[in-house]
């Protein structure tokens, strides 16, 4: 497991070195001028000449790079274009919203999904297990930001009990108000990822509930309970971690429409604001932060993964997908 | 279980199975039928404001009017046209991609094995929504540039799992048999490996088109799809999101038709992936 864990930590940063490169050439293939962003319409070509100068982008590609990394080794991630504000503590800041706002739908997705999936393949030929199938299957088929505004329409403007969107400006320092705001961001999102993690789980379940090893337990006395919580339970589990990683990522980033349904300022809103004005150093920032954040999910599966299951510690990668 | 009962099971089974694809075909149907008419028929010209803001479903308008007096039926005849090309279109873009990298990923070894597979696995976790917004910035706000980006995302999701599939199909002895008889590796691919992993990609495809849609929905609605007076049904309930409560219709309708479409598709992924897969066909019946 040592030599493993070295490994794999060489490979994530192997990784993240490559995803670095990529991220900083194909943003500079991007068309279009981050100086234009800076001078009005209309601006003279010395006048673009010195935007270009003061934000550096009138210098070679591979000096801009190593500038770049020269920042982000001291801990820097640069300095936006626009706000000309240092991006780092504006990312730290985003991070506060989306990070709880993440994690907290991912728990809530969790919890819905696992026993629902469990009992729609356990009970799979009664009429609520193919009622529970049916729901998931309408779930996924439900724009995100359509369920937000339904959510929005009845719990804020009929009912009035939560508030339709926004953020207090003063964040955490008033709790309660922030998490008033983020409850309904949490149930949207949680219950668009719940509808799908419900189908993953439901066909582990199934593959666990048809197993040899599940009969065999129970054969030689083992209780239904007991049999699954053994075994069933930490076979199910494997695939559906791979699948529980890659979902909680893509959410990190993903939560965008959600937030502008909800008007929350999140990772999401600002690397949308940031490629609207094609500023570079926003961009590069959200999204090695956010690369960073994907690689580090990934380790935690695929350790998580083979600690569950020893028939995995061989390989590098990939965990049983 | 008795012998007739073991005889009966799989043709109920199979009738179940038929009776999902039946479903899926006809709510995609619906929408399509929608979207071909919109071709060459529309009930109002789609800047006709003559309706009055927010009219009620009814007086020569079949759902109301939305906030500027365009009859909503239009619009949403209009959208489903949209939304069925936005999923065709990324669909085949990334279908050509996918199957490309994804077969030749799967023949990688080693090492470079290990990076191809966990460079697919970062550009799946980087959201769809985000390299569109990348790539509408680059060019401008378009259903073309939508679906370029769409299908760019999911290339990389048929690729990996083409990748896998291939790599599957590449172990078994036909292959082998194939290979020591001296067909080529381009004659394998066509004749022996695509054909094998066909019924899996279709279900894959069929799944793609439905996020593809819902993806293009969520571009329009955060204003970076088809431009006016194309009416995205993204666009068409971030327009009413304002009027929910006054004018329900026009934030509820294509919201509807939406998951009409989604769920008519995945449907129809279920239903072919039983037909057209005997492994799963056995243990899901």
């Amino acid at each position: 497991m040592g030599r493993y864990l070295l490994r794999r930590f060489v490979f994530l940063l192997v990784s993240l070195a490559l995803a670095s490169v990529v991220l900083f050439v194909l943003l500079r293939l991007l068309p279009g001028d981050p100086a234009n962003a800076l001078t009005s319409v209309g601006a003279s070509p010395e006048q673009i000449a010195a935007a270009r100068h003061s934000i550096g982008s009138d210098r070679p590609l591979p000096e801009q790079f190593t500038h770049w990394l020269g920042q982000l080794a001291s801990g820097d991630l640069g300095t936006s274009f626009v706000s000309s504000l240092p991006v780092g503590p504006e990312v730290a800041a985003r991070l506060n919203v989306t990070v709880p706002l993440t994690l907290a739908a991912f728990v809530l997705a969790v919890v819905i999904a696992v026993p629902v999936g469990f009992v729609a393949a356990y009970k799979r030929h009664t009429w609520y297990g193919a009622l529970l199938s049916g729901i998931s299957q309408l779930g996924i088929a439900v724009p995100v930001f359509w369920l937000g505004m339904i959510l929005v329409a009845v719990f804020a403007l009929n009912a009035g009990w939560l508030p339709s969107g926004g953020f207090p400006l003063d964040g955490w320092s008033a709790p309660a108000d922030a998490v008033r705001s983020l409850v309904l961001p949490v149930v949207t999102i949680a219950l668009v990822m719940s509808a799908s993690l419900i189908r993953y789980v439901r066909s582990a379940a199934l593959d666990v509930l048809g197993s040899d090893y599940l009969r065999t337990a129970r054969a030689l006395g083992a209780s239904f309970p007991r049999a699954m919580w053994r075994h069933g339970l930490r076979n199910a589990s494997v695939p559906v971690i791979s699948v529980l990683g890659i979902e909680l990522a893509s959410t990190l980033l993903g939560a965008v429409v959600v937030e502008s349904v909800y008007a929350l300022p999140g990772l999401g809103s600002l690397l949308a604001t940031g490629i609207a004005q094609h500023d570079y150093p926003v961009i590069q920032g959200v999204l090695f932060v956010s690369t960073l954040a994907v690689l580090g999910i990934g380790f935690a599966a695929d350790l998580a993964q083979r600690i569950i299951d020893p028939r995995l510690r061989g390989r590098l990668s990939g965990g049983a997908r | 279980m008795t012998y007739t009962d073991v005889l009966r099971k799989p043709a109920e089974a199979r009738r179940r199975r038929s009776a999902t694809l039946l479903a899926g075909c006809t709510l995609t149907a619906l929408i399509a039928l929608l979207a071909v008419v919109s071709l060459v028929w529309l009930p109002y010209d789609a800047d006709d404001t003559s309706g009055g803001r927010l009219a009620g479903p009814g007086d020569g308008h079949l759902l109301g009017t939305d906030k500027l007096g365009r009859d909503l039926f239009t619009q949403l005849m209009t959208g489903s046209r949209i939304a069925v090309e936005a999923g065709l279109g990324s669909v085949t873009i990334a279908a050509l991609i996918g199957v490309t990298l994804g077969v030749l990923a799967a023949f990688a070894q080693g090492w470079l094995d290990d990076t191809l597979a966990a460079f697919l696995d970062i550009l799946i976790a980087f959201p769809t929504l985000l390299l569109a917004m990348l790539v509408v910035a680059a060019r401008s706000a378009t259903l073309g540039s939508a679906v370029l980006a769409i299908g760019l995302a999911q290339s990389a999701v048929v690729a990996r799992l083409v990748r896998i599939l291939v790599k599957r199909v590449l172990a078994q002895d036909y292959v082998t048999a194939a290979r020591t008889s001296g067909t080529s590796w381009p004659r394998t691919v066509v004749g022996h490996v695509l054909p094998n992993i066909w019924p899996t990609l279709v279900v894959n495809l069929a799944l793609q088109f439905g996020l593809a849609v819902l993806a293009e929905a969520g571009l329009s609605y955060l204003g970076l799809g088809a431009p006016p007076p194309n009416a995205s049904w993204g666009r068409m309930l971030q327009e009413a999101q304002a009027t929910f409560t006054t004018a329900p219709a026009g934030a509820l309708a294509p919201g509807i038709l939406l998951v009409v479409l989604v769920v008519g598709v995945n449907l129809v992924a279920d239903g072919l992936r039983d037909t057209l897969d005997p492994a799963t066909r056995r243990r899901r019946s």
